[in-house]
């Protein structure tokens, strides 16, 4: 089933750590196989942070083989090794987990393609997210358990997005965990709910155009498909109206890049979302009570009609 | 076809000349007999007075718990229940079968007064999806939106929303009717088969698609037909009865009704005209 949640404050930042907690959280209900956020933190702008994970989460309900941690350590090495051939600085370094880390790198170049073919050229290495501002957490349990593994409760930023997930057509491994980062596009996030019928046709056909997917999850390829109509020019807003009919199924998404946050639903309207507007704040969910985790008054709220694209910006 | 024939012994019924003939043979036909109405029980249901009013909080209920308190307070005899702080939650207010005055002061989650049978209810806020599902009687009143599926196979009653509603409203839909006063989605009236929807805004892409019978009213634009669907004239009763209905509800009052389309079933995909096999057989 899954739920998705999202909020964007308009003209000033938040704990959004803690508010799309608590909205996945009222979401719960609708999946607890894996959570994963994705937070557009306030930063100087100058320095990338690169979250990525050098193995899965092997604990309960993980359809993930387990590996000694001394596999991770190797990893990372050569990760290290890798981001110094490709000219970048490590700034900082955060060791989460031993499979998760956080680094804030300095890198000049613009083109993120090839830095992210080299790194994840390394067996077992994905790049969660890369950005300026964009931090992608994604970990097995629910919204709490995660927030609390990562910390992320005091995070401040101006947008988030997030994915309570209920494993349908693929594993319960951190790779096919939502948000998927918009690769290799800089500060770009998507979470989805429903199900995607044209998956093989679309992932054939972007990959012959070079595009990159890391797992078998029907939602990636929302990710990869605006990625690539990003990448011919299109605008994030004219990428999703052309997804309307690009893929097939039924399906309401989210998508963030560094300063918006937009929303799309199918032409059959078949899957939920209730949307809260005002002049300072944006807030929707797949369920009114995640709105309701952080506006506990009364409100209006809306069901954005079928075929509706929305994009807000910060 | 079953048989008809007089009978000599009239209930009190027959005696008001409520029904002239029986129904034998296989097919068998209860009225309601107004001398044993004091035998007759309902189950789940309670004898309440309106003037008896008391507020609920369900702030830190579950919706099971704020159900069960409902049923408690009707079983107590309160006609008048103001349900606070409902939040959104899911499944308020389900399976009441009794008259009663029901006032939420906010919104509902999904599922909100499901399979309800008489009471007149009141929801100051928003609902979710398939609000008022299986409703057989009474009247559901939202004075914001709805989510999608709104009346879902509803079978009685009035069913109101004073802003827009989602997708999918009226699907299935065996009687009562739907008052929308602003816009709806898309598939609106998806199979309905009896009863009747008004919309007073726009209305989304496959309106009435694949529908038995029932009839639309539709007040804005269309924004495509279904399969089958199919327009028909405004009839000078249909004006009549939307006028009322519409003062009725509180809503579109000075509505212009005259420029209303109606929208129903084309019957080609199905038709209740034709005889089944056997009845085929006894014509023939």
């Amino acid at each position: 089933m899954c739920g998705i949640a999202g909020l964007i404050h308009r003209g000033k930042s938040s704990k959004v750590g803690h508010e799309l907690q608590g909205m996945l959280q009222a979401l719960k209900h609708r999946g607890e196989d894996s959570t994963g956020y994705a937070l557009y933190g306030d930063t100087d702008g100058k320095n990338f942070i690169m979250r990525f994970k050098v193995g899965e989460n092997v604990g309960e309900g993980s359809t993930s083989v387990a590996e000694d941690v001394s596999v991770y350590d190797e990893r990372k090495k050569i990760v290290d090794s890798y981001l110094s051939e490709l000219g970048a600085k490590i700034i900082k370094e955060e060791r989460i987990l031993p499979y998760s880390l956080r680094y804030e790198i300095e890198y000049e170049k613009k083109d993120l393609l090839n830095f992210s073919q080299k790194i994840e050229s390394i067996p077992g290495v994905e790049i969660l997210s890369m950005g300026k501002s964009l931090e992608v957490i994604k970990d097995l349990g629910n919204a709490k358990m995660v927030c609390d593994r990562y910390n992320l409760d005091k995070l401040v930023g101006t947008h988030a997005i997030g994915h309570a997930r209920m494993a349908t057509e693929s594993g319960v491994d951190i790779k096919s965990a939502h948000p998927f980062w918009g690769y290799p596009f800089s500060d770009v996030s998507v979470v989805h709910n429903g199900q995607l019928t044209n998956y093989w046709n679309n992932r054939r056909s972007l990959e012959n155009k070079g595009m990159r997917f890391m797992s078998e999850c029907d939602s990636e390829l929302i990710a990869v498909y605006l990625a690539e109509k990003m990448r011919d020019g299109a605008s994030l807003e004219e990428g999703m109206k052309e997804s309307l009919t690009g893929l097939d199924g039924v399906f309401t998404y989210f998508v963030a890049t560094k300063d918006s946050l937009g929303m799309a639903k199918d032409t059959m309207a078949a899957k939920p979302l209730v949307l809260y507007e005002s002049d300072d704040l944006v807030a929707m969910g797949s369920e009114e009570i995640a709105i309701r985790s952080i506006l506990p008054q009364e409100i209006d709220t809306y069901d954005p009609f079928d075929g509706e694209v929305k994009v807000w910006q910060i | 076809m079953a048989n008809l024939k007089n009978t000599e012994k009239k209930t009190k019924a027959q005696a008001m000349g409520m029904h002239t003939e029986v129904l034998t043979g296989r097919t068998q036909q209860k009225f309601f007999n107004p001398d044993e109405a004091e035998n007759f029980y309902y189950f789940g249901t309670y004898d309440v007075d309106f003037n008896k009013r008391t507020d609920l909080d369900v702030k830190d209920m579950t919706a099971a718990e704020a159900n069960k308190e409902i049923d408690n307070l009707m079983s107590q005899g309160y006609g008048t229940i103001v349900i606070k702080n409902p939040q959104g939650k899911h499944s308020l207010g389900v399976g009441i079968l009794n008259k009663l005055n029901l006032i939420f002061e906010g919104s509902l989650g999904y599922f909100g007064m499901g399979s309800c049978d008489g009471p007149i209810v009141r929801i100051n806020g928003r609902v979710g999806w398939s609000c008022a599902e299986n409703l057989m009687a009474g009247k559901v009143v939202i004075e914001k939106n709805a989510g999608s599926c709104f009346g879902a196979a509803i079978r009685g009653g009035d069913l109101i929303c004073k802003g827009s509603v989602g997708a999918r409203t009226g699907i299935d839909m065996k009687g009562g009717t739907i008052i929308i006063g602003g816009d709806a989605g898309a598939f609106t009236g998806f199979m309905m088969q009896r009863g009747r929807i008004i919309i007073l805004g726009d209305v989304g892409i496959n309106l009435g698609d694949s529908m038995y019978d029932g009839t639309i009213f539709i007040g804005g634009q269309i924004g495509s037909y279904g399969s089958d669907a199919v327009d028909s004239e405004l009839t000078k009763s249909d004006q009549d009865w939307l006028k009322r209905k519409l003062k009725v509800a509180e809503i579109g009052e000075n509505f212009d009704v005259s420029k209303m389309k109606k929208i129903v079933a084309g019957k080609k995909l199905w038709n209740y005209d034709n005889l089944e096999p056997t009845e085929k057989k006894g014509a023939i």
